[in-house]
Parts: structure tokens; C-alpha cells; sequence
């Protein structure tokens, strides 16, 4: 019993790291730009086939092929916000910037259907079924390697924020866009690069998910979209901190509750979304201006 | 004179579009056509019901397929458990509403705390918790969902029945539409589009006006969902509770116009027979997805208003230059700039409260 506990834990630690990944590009993009990407879910899928068709048709490792898709997520999220998200205005801003990304969702959804069909694949590699042994029980290398590269991303998304001229617009774009406008930030630029790299990150993120997850199809984005949403109103949107701490927590708790009953653990994490909710509604890292609003 | 013609012309409207609904299964007796237009006057009545929370109260909600699943599911499981069937079924329409509006007073009372973007995030949140349960209790038959009693009805009289069911539920709807959105309860809701705090501080009671909208959606919304139940005869977690419904109906109504009557009327018109048309002429599926999602860029960004506030504001615009041009506001008489400036400003506080304010 100890031991599946611990298990749970362990993993549920190394699959958090992951999740962060994704869930701070989403709160990132809210933060500066005030929308929430809700493609963010099938981008991540859109990623995993990305490094899969690299992987099988061209055989490229997966780690190497994250060279390839990186940049090609950062494209096409920039794509995006330039053309569906920046000619958004007025008041009712906030509501069509939400549809817009649920039509760019859709779309992605419809392509992938086509190009690669509904049925189930996975990432494969020598280091996905190869485990290291450790403390009593066996963890795929793939694991380690992810959580390693999702700390190593967070740490770097960190410093940019706070360690480089960049990062000093974003987060001023963020604390107030009319000042930073006026100080001479581009505002229009630091939002399309912010959106670019929220997008990017989910191209390392669904790589990762695509090698740990027991499949995925296109339909796998909304599963995802709706973890990560509640990760990020867990945790307080635009609350990088929260959605650190929010990510690690549920998958922990997610895990935990996979013990007794694997069919019910995905509720926790909206059962733990709306009681925090009914309790704080900013969530638990969240400004109180969030409601405000 | 004008509103006296207006009205004139849109109670002539309203006959002309409801007479050819009714002669439609008439005209139409191939099973494609009446297909397509029992669909659509489902989604006439859902896109309605969306609008009548989403569109007045500007709480954008992409949770309403809790409402449709729940009101299939729970006509599916009363006829399975009481053996009911045959004309029957009809009476369990009301109970796939009721069901409905029990469900949406504690997701509104959850979802209705916070706003913007955590309104709908906590919209879908709540849709995926119904999908999932739909699929794991025991009760709701799990991944293989239910199937409707068979109906002993000639195929002749078959969808016709179910075609004026669905014609009653969706003219219904837009009569309540109409009526909320003339009374002190629809003025309320829009207070609280407008500016929710504003509205607080003048008396509205924000949180019962909106669960009461939200309530009423629901219900129409669950309504809706028995009647598709039946006639589809099938239900499963994945059809019942479907993210392109939400996306649909907040297409419908964005297309047509938010906020407004005929909008979403208009929207599930011209939006269900092309894409009952294309699912029906293209055997590729992803294709209609693609299509739908691209269409929704295009009206987000080409009319962001949506087809009826635009329509009307070209139309007062070209009546008050022609009125110019007739000679109504000579040019002489007031200082240069004034009349180009004049009518359409009058014309605009004249429409404030039946067009969206920006």
C-alpha cells in the first residue's frame, strides 16, 4: 500500500512537470493578451503528431525532432494570433477571442482526423519502455528525461521573464497594457511573441504526452484542454506560480485516487475545480481582480 | 408611421416564415428534406434557448450540451425504465426540461460566481464532468448509450409528427425570446451585459436574474434535447454531450446577430441545412469540421455583429440619406457638417435599445 502510494506520488510529480509546461504557456498567454487559448489542448495533440510523423516517416528521434517542431508550434502560434486573435476588438473582445481559438481548435481537430485518422497511436522509443529501478520500484526513462526537460523549460521561461529586456515588456504588458504602451513597449509584438511561445511549449509538452500517455487521437485534445483549463483557474489565471503548484498538485491527487478507481480519477480534477471555486473563486493563487472584472 | 410599418412588417415576416414551416412537410415528403428540417428547427429552438441566457446576460456559456445530454438521457432512461413508447413519448418531453433546469440551478450557482473567461472555462468543466459520468455510470448504459423504444409509425406520418413537435418547441421559444427580451426581466439581463456592477448598484438583483436566465435556457435547451432524443433514437455520451453542439449554438446566434430576436433564428436557418446539406453530399466528416470552424473565423472577423445588426444599421443608414437627399434637412439651413451628422445620431439613440450598443 506504502509502496503504490509513493508510486502515485512519484508519478504523479514527474507527470505534473509536464502538465506545468503546458499549463504556463496557456496562463502566459492570458496574462498579456487577456484571452485563453482554448486550442491550447489540441496543439498539444497537433505536437504529439508532429514528432510522431517525424519519428515514423522520416525516422528522427523524438528528442531531435523536437528541433524540427518547436519552431514550426512557435510559427503557427504566431500565425494564429496575427490573423484570428490581433483584428479582435471591441467589447466583446474577450468572448470572440474564446471562439476564435475553439474554431482554430476545431480546424486542427478536422485536419489531424484526416491526415492521420481516429485510431490510437503512441510515440515509440527505446527509452519509453526501458525503465530505470530505483527506491523499490521502475520508472521509464521517458519519464525522468520529460520531467527533466519540462523543469529545465520552466526554469528558462522563468528567467526570461525576469532576467531579460523581454521579459520585462511581457510582464508589463501584462501588469497594465495602456502604460506599457505608453513607456513604448510594442505591445502588438510582445502579444504575438507571447502567444508564439505559449504555443511552442506544447510541442515539447505533447511530445512528452504522447510517449507517456497510454495513446492519443485527435480527439485526446479535449481531454487535455479541459485538465489544463482547470489547472489554470486552480491555480489563478495569469498566476505563473499557481499554475506550477496547481499542475504538480492534481496530477499527485490524480494519481492517488488511480489507486482505488482509474475511471473516476479524471473527476477529481473538476470536482477539486468547482469546491476551490465555491470557497475562492480567483483560485488559490489568483488576484482577487480576477472577479472583479 | 415608421414603427407602426415596421412592425407591421415584421409581424408579416414572422406569418410568412411560420406558414411555409407548415406547409414545409407538405412540399417536402422525401425523407432527406424532412430529415433536414426537423434538425433544424431543433436547432432553431437551441440556438434560441443559448441566446436567451448568452446573448442577453453576455455570459458566453459552452456548456449547454449539459442541458441537451441530460434532457436525452433522462427521457431515455423514464422510457426505458417505464416502457413507455408510441405517441406516448411526447409526454416525456417535459420531463427532459425538467431535469434540465434542476441541473442548471446548482451549475449556475457554481459557474455564475465568477465572470469572463472563468464563466466559460467553468462552463466546459462542468460538460466534461456529464460526458464522463455519462460514460461511467452504470445507469446511463455506459460507452453504448441508449437506444429509444421503436416507433410502430408508418414512415409517412413518422417525421411529420416529430416535424410539428419540433415546430411548436422552436416557435415557442421565440415567443418567449420576444417576450423576455421586451419585459423588466430581459432589460435586466442587459443591465448586467452592459455593466454588471452598474447594474448592482441600481437594484438588479444580478444573481437571481441571471440563474433565472439560465435556468429558463437550460430548460428549453433540455427540452430539445428529449425531442432529437427521440427522433434520433439513440443517445450516446458522446453524441448526447457534444463540444460541437456548444460551439454550434454560439455560432447560430453569433452568425445571426447576439442579443437579438431573430438572430440565432436566422443563424440556425441559414447554418443546420448547409451543414445537414454537406454531411449529407460529402462523405468526409472532417471536411464539414473544417468547414464549420472555418466559417466561425469568418463571421468572427467579417461581422462580428452578427448579420442582423449590421443588416439593420445599412439599412437606417440608406434610409436617412435618402432622407437627406429629399430634402428633409436642407443643407442650407444648418452650418456645414451638420446634417451628414444629424439623423444617423438621432438614429442611433432611437435604436439603443433594441441594437448593441458598442
Amino acid at each position: 500500500m506504502t509502496t503504490k502510494l509513493l508510486h502515485a506520488v512519484v508519478s504523479g510529480v514527474l507527470g505534473g512537470g509536464v502538465y506545468a509546461l503546458m499549463a504556463v504557456g496557456l496562463t502566459l498567454i492570458f496574462g498579456v493578451l487577456d484571452i485563453i487559448n482554448i486550442a491550447q489542448g489540441i496543439m498539444v495533440i497537433l505536437g504529439a503528431y508532429l514528432s510522431y510523423a517525424l519519428s515514423v516517416h522520416l525516422h528522427i528521434g523524438l528528442f531531435v525532432g523536437l528541433l524540427i517542431t518547436v519552431p514550426a508550434m512557435f510559427i503557427i502560434g504566431v500565425a494564429v494570433q496575427w490573423l484570428f486573435i490581433r483584428p479582435l476588438s471591441g467589447r466583446d473582445r474577450t468572448s470572440m477571442s474564446l471562439l476564435a481559438c475553439y474554431a482554430v481548435a476545431i480546424i486542427i481537430e478536422g485536419v489531424l482526423y484526416w491526415a492521420f485518422g481516429p485510431n490510437y497511436v503512441i510515440l515509440t522509443a527505446s527509452y519509453i519502455t526501458s525503465s530505470v529501478h530505483v527506491f523499490g520500484f521502475y520508472l521509464p526513462y521517458i519519464y525522468l528525461y520529460g520531467f527533466a526537460m519540462a523543469v529545465a523549460l520552466v526554469v528558462a521561461l522563468y528567467g526570461m521573464l525576469y532576467r531579460t529586456k523581454f521579459g520585462r515588456a511581457v510582464r508589463a504588458t501584462m501588469q497594465d497594457r495602456t502604460a506599457a504602451l505608453l513607456v513604448g513597449i510594442n505591445v502588438n509584438r510582445v502579444a504575438a511573441l507571447t502567444f508564439g511561445i505559449g504555443v511552442a511549449v506544447t510541442a515539447v509538452g505533447g511530445m512528452v504526452y504522447g510517449a507517456t500517455s497510454s495513446g492519443f487521437n485527435p480527439n485526446s485534445g479535449y481531454d487535455l484542454i479541459s485538465r489544463l483549463l482547470a489547472i489554470i483557474i486552480l491555480g489563478g489565471l495569469g498566476s505563473i506560480g499557481g499554475a506550477l503548484a496547481a499542475s504538480v498538485l492534481m496530477l499527485t491527487l490524480e494519481s492517488i485516487v488511480d489507486i482505488w478507481s482509474p475511471t473516476w480519477a479524471v473527476a477529481v480534477f473538476y470536482a477539486a475545480l468547482v469546491l476551490v471555486l465555491t470557497i475562492r473563486p480567483a483560485g488559490l493563487f489568483g488576484r482577487q481582480a480576477v472577479r472583479a472584472q | 408611421m415608421r414603427t407602426l410599418n415596421t412592425t407591421l412588417g415584421r409581424a408579416g415576416g414572422v406569418a410568412i416564415v411560420l406558414a411555409v414551416c407548415v406547409v414545409f412537410p407538405l412540399v417536402f415528403t422525401n425523407q432527406q428534406a424532412a430529415t433536414i428540417g426537423i434538425d433544424t428547427l431543433i436547432f432553431v429552438a437551441a440556438a434560441v434557448a443559448w441566446n436567451i441566457f448568452s446573448g442577453y446576460s453576455g455570459y458566453i456559456s459552452l456548456g449547454h450540451a449539459v442541458f441537451f445530454g441530460s434532457g436525452a438521457y433522462a427521457a431515455g432512461i423514464a422510457a426505458r425504465d417505464w416502457h413507455v413508447t408510441g405517441g406516448a413519448e411526447f409526454a416525456l418531453l417535459p420531463l427532459g426540461a425538467a431535469v434540465a433546469a434542476v441541473i442548471a440551478v446548482p451549475f449556475g450557482l457554481i459557474a455564475l460566481r465568477v465572470r469572463r473567461h472563468t464563466f466559460v472555462v467553468i462552463t466546459i468543466a462542468v460538460f466534461f464532468i456529464f460526458q464522463l459520468m455519462a460514460l461511467n455510470f452504470s445507469f446511463t448504459n455506459g460507452t453504448t448509450g441508449l437506444n429509444a423504444p421503436f416507433l410502430l409509425w408508418s414512415p409517412v406520418t413518422f417525421d411529420d409528427r416529430f416535424f410539428y413537435v419540433a415546430l411548436v418547441i422552436a416557435a415557442g421559444s421565440v415567443a418567449l425570446s420576444w417576450l423576455i427580451r421586451g419585459s423588466k426581466f430581459g432589460l435586466q439581463l442587459r443591465a448586467i451585459r452592459d455593466d454588471e456592477d452598474r447594474a448592482r448598484g441600481l437594484g438588479v438583483r444580478a444573481l437571481r436574474v441571471k440563474l433565472t436566465a439560465f435556468v429558463i435556457s437550460g430548460a428549453i435547451t433540455g427540452l430539445i434535447g428529449a425531442l432529437w432524443f427521440f427522433f434520433i433514437a439513440e443517445v450516446l455520451p458522446q453524441t448526447g454531450f457534444d463540444p460541437i453542439f456548444d460551439l454550434t449554438v454560439a455560432l447560430m446566434a453569433f452568425l445571426g446577430g447576439l442579443g437579438t430576436v431573430a438572430g440565432p433564428v436566422i443563424g440556425a436557418l441559414i447554418l443546420e441545412p448547409a451543414q445537414q446539406y454537406l454531411t449529407q453530399r460529402v462523405t468526409n466528416d472532417y471536411l464539414s469540421q473544417i468547414l464549420l470552424g472555418g466559417v466561425f473565423l469568418l463571421v468572427i472577423l467579417l461581422l462580428p455583429r452578427g448579420l442582423i445588426p449590421t443588416a439593420s444599421e445599412k439599412i437606417r443608414s440608406r434610409g436617412a440619406r435618402r432622407r437627406d437627399a429629399a430634402g428633409l434637412a436642407p443643407p442650407g439651413h444648418t452650418p456645414a457638417g451638420e446634417p451628414p451628422a444629424g439623423p444617423p445620431a438621432r438614429h442611433a439613440a432611437g435604436q439603443s435599445p433594441k441594437g448593441r450598443s458598442r
